[in-house]
């Protein structure tokens, strides 16, 4: 019985892990390159509404609306880093700031709320959603089954992506360039690197990763819209890049765990074991965040930072 | 680099670019959204002339947009104050929270007070728990780096469960448990009269205390940073903490003192929620508001400058106040969001192409450059 329980923790938290990684594998390539994007709740919920509109308009096989839906949250995110993108590297405005624009403009209260209300998506059931796959027809194996050989179409998908992304950033030259243009732009550009060519390109990447991991939500994790549905998940993922060391292995260790934490309250509640306050649940996350922060801000921990050393920094040859 | 496009810094910005810019950005502001309101089936002129008359012009139209403003003036003050220093608090909604719950515990416990002395404990109850909140950030940042930007933005999820949890899901002190009404829809203990906080009736117009209390805060942040050895040493820091560290100011403790000072200003915006307009501790009304959040929007407008923060928060809170009384299909909630974005887009940008001429990038500029690379190269 017990083991059961930990089973539906896991398998939950995997659910809310996987917009975790999505969102925070994005940020990371982009603050790889020395943009801090402050904007990814706001992306993340372009996303989510995006997907669900394309997922209840669109007519066809289930396969082809999901994978058009998974597209238009792509370029939902994508549309947004680019403002991002303009404004804090080619204008140079503060990233913080350009940043915390972009999450006001879509975010809650903002261009995603108002285009579920223009697209009239809000609150009725999805008509179409990713579920779990019987990978290799594994799935009644015994604890790894339900956790490893039934996920979805989703979950497979941001396994491959973090693996890529390692292979990418450790063992091919764009992904040295890259680090490089993190650390050092004045010193990538003298080898003939285009600096904000590939802050540009790594920012967009990271709006179309931030839109994935916001089509999850509506796609898979709860097929419905409505407004702010991300609830944060935005902001705990940039937390998760810093805490992660801006290493992918680490970042998905990471989402996993406050997959945990956010899995915790809904999983006991549905079985009826309430020992504490459901709201001390619902803020765990946020909680465990500021003490991981914190944590991972002791001078033990900044030994071993990774912190690209150009971050926030908008790169012009001119001032050097 | 950047493409075709060159930045080149402005020795001096002058005056009539100071002025027109912000100016031509608003205006820019309102053709995109206009062109965002036609291209969804709304008549742009008659939207925005909707807008104007609910904001200003109706009965009790501007009463309310100073209902709105109230807040956002603290809020924008909490935020344009740590922003200027480099202290990036986005805790304002959490700030604001732990202010009224304070707030509303000074004004329920010390009811029976004279009603001056009970809204001056109000006001510093509320600044006072806005404080402490806003410290946890602080003292992490000061004392391990930690990024206060995510800190002070998780606690403000973690101040809206906490308020939850009083009203919703406790017998705490803050909930109304008297009526059987009260326990099937809970609410919180509404205030008595001695702590209603007095407005400034004109005709049909009120002026809430908060507003006043918010202008001389205002004012007094301006001295502060302009004109004493504190504000020097702050802007200092701001500027270049390096140069700070050798001309040995106390770094540590400045941060912290600027995150406490900006919570403060925060919870008291949550005092006027509570004192000036609610009266009881509403976790859904504060939330829904999202007052903290355009806290930082004012300020970025403002360009962080606390007097201009006063008139950015009029001119928010009458769209805010305009896009709830036309709520409804024709102006749904998220279009407030959305102006308020665009408008930040513009001036932001305004801004900043304010401080640099703009011209195409010419070959003979390139040889300036730090990189032998040639410049063909690099203006893809």
């Amino acid at each position: 019985m017990n083991s059961n329980i930990v089973i539906a923790v896991v398998v939950s938290a995997i659910a809310f892990g996987t917009p975790l990684v999505l969102a925070g594998l994005g940020e990371l390539l982009a603050e790889r390159s020395g943009v801090l994007n402050l904007g990814v709740e706001g992306m993340m919920l372009m996303g989510a509404v995006t997907a669900f509109f394309v997922s209840q308009k669109t007519h066809g096989s289930t396969a082809l609306v999901l994978l058009l839906a998974v597209l238009a949250s792509m370029g939902a995110g994508v549309a947004m880093a680019l403002i991002h993108a303009f404004l804090s590297i080619t204008i140079r405005v503060n990233q913080i700031v350009s940043g915390l624009a972009v999450t006001i403009f879509a975010g809650i209260i903002g261009l995603s709320s108002y285009l579920g209300q223009v697209w009239n998506i809000g609150g009725v059931a999805g008509r179409h959603q990713f579920n779990g796959i019987d990978l290799f027809g594994l799935q009644n194996l015994p604890i790894v089954g339900p956790i490893i050989f039934n996920e979805d179409a989703f979950v497979y998908a941001s396994w491959v992506l973090v693996l890529a992304v390692l292979y990418y950033l450790y063992r091919t030259r764009p992904g040295l360039y890259l680090r490089a243009v993190g650390e050092n732009p004045a010193a990538a550009d003298a080898m003939g690197i285009n600096v904000n060519a590939y802050r540009y390109t790594h920012t967009l990447i990271g709006g179309a990763f931030a839109g994935l991991g916001g089509a999850y939500f509506t796609l898979a994790l709860a097929p419905i819209w409505t407004d702010g549905l991300t609830a944060g998940f935005g902001w705990i993922a940039i937390a998760l890049v810093i805490f992660a060391f801006w290493r992918p292995d680490l970042l998905v260790l990471g989402a996993y765990l406050f997959g945990v934490f956010s899995a915790l309250g809904p999983t006991l509640e549905t079985r009826g074991i309430t020992v504490l306050p459901s709201e001390f649940y619902s803020a765990l996350p946020f909680l465990m965040t500021v003490i991981a922060l914190a944590a991972a801000s002791t001078s033990w921990a900044n030994r071993r930072v990774g912190t690209p050393a150009s971050l926030g920094i908008p790169y012009t040859r001119e001032e050097g | 680099m950047t493409g075709p496009l060159r930045l080149e810094r402005r020795l001096d910005t002058p005056k009539w670019l100071k002025l027109t810019v912000p100016l031509v950005s608003i205006v820019l502001a309102a053709i995109i959204v206009g062109i965002l309101l036609a291209a969804t089936g709304h008549n742009p002129f008659s939207t925005y002339h909707q807008m104007y008359s609910a904001s200003v012009t109706a009965d009790g139209a501007l009463t309310s947009t100073f209902v709105y403003a109230t807040p956002m003036l603290f809020t924008g003050l909490c935020a344009a104050f740590a922003f200027r220093m480099r202290t990036f608090n986005i805790g304002g909604e959490g700030q604001l929270y732990m202010g009224a719950v304070g707030a509303s515990a000074i004004g329920l416990v010390l009811g029976d007070w004279p009603r001056p002395l009970l809204i001056v404990a109000m006001v510093v109850g509320g600044a006072l728990a806005g404080m402490l909140w806003a410290c946890i950030p602080g003292l992490l940042r000061a004392y391990l780096r930690t990024n206060e930007i995510l800190t002070s933005l998780m606690l403000n999820y973690v101040a809206g469960f906490f308020m939850y949890y009083l009203i919703y899901d406790s017998t705490s002190y803050w909930r109304d448990l008297t009526t059987p009404g009260a326990t099937v829809f809970p609410t919180g203990k509404t205030l008595g009269a001695n702590a209603t906080w007095p407005g400034i009736t004109i005709g049909s117009f009120t002026l809430p205390m908060g507003f006043v209390l918010g202008i001389g805060l205002a004012v007094g942040l301006l001295l502060l940073i302009r004109g004493t050895r504190y504000g020097f040493e702050m802007r200092i820091m701001g500027d270049s903490p390096q140069a700070a560290n050798y001309a040995g100011i106390r770094t540590k403790r400045k941060i912290v003192s600027v995150m406490a000072i900006s919570g403060g200003i925060a919870g008291i915006a949550g005092s006027s929620q509570i004192g000036d307009f609610g009266h009881v501790l509403d976790p859904r009304g504060l939330e829904q508001a999202q007052y903290g959040y355009t806290g930082i929007v004012v300020a970025a407008l403002a360009l962080y400058n606390p007097l201009a923060v006063v008139l950015v928060s009029l001119l928010i809170g009458g769209l805010t106040n305009a896009g709830f009384a036309l709520e409804g299909p024709s102006f749904p909630t998220g279009l407030v969001g959305t102006m308020e974005g665009i408008i930040l887009f513009t001036v932001l940008g305004g801004e900043i192409l304010a401080r640099y001429r703009i011209g195409l990038r010419h070959r003979a500029i390139a040889p300036a450059s730090v990189g032998p690379a040639p410049a063909t190269e690099m203006s893809s």
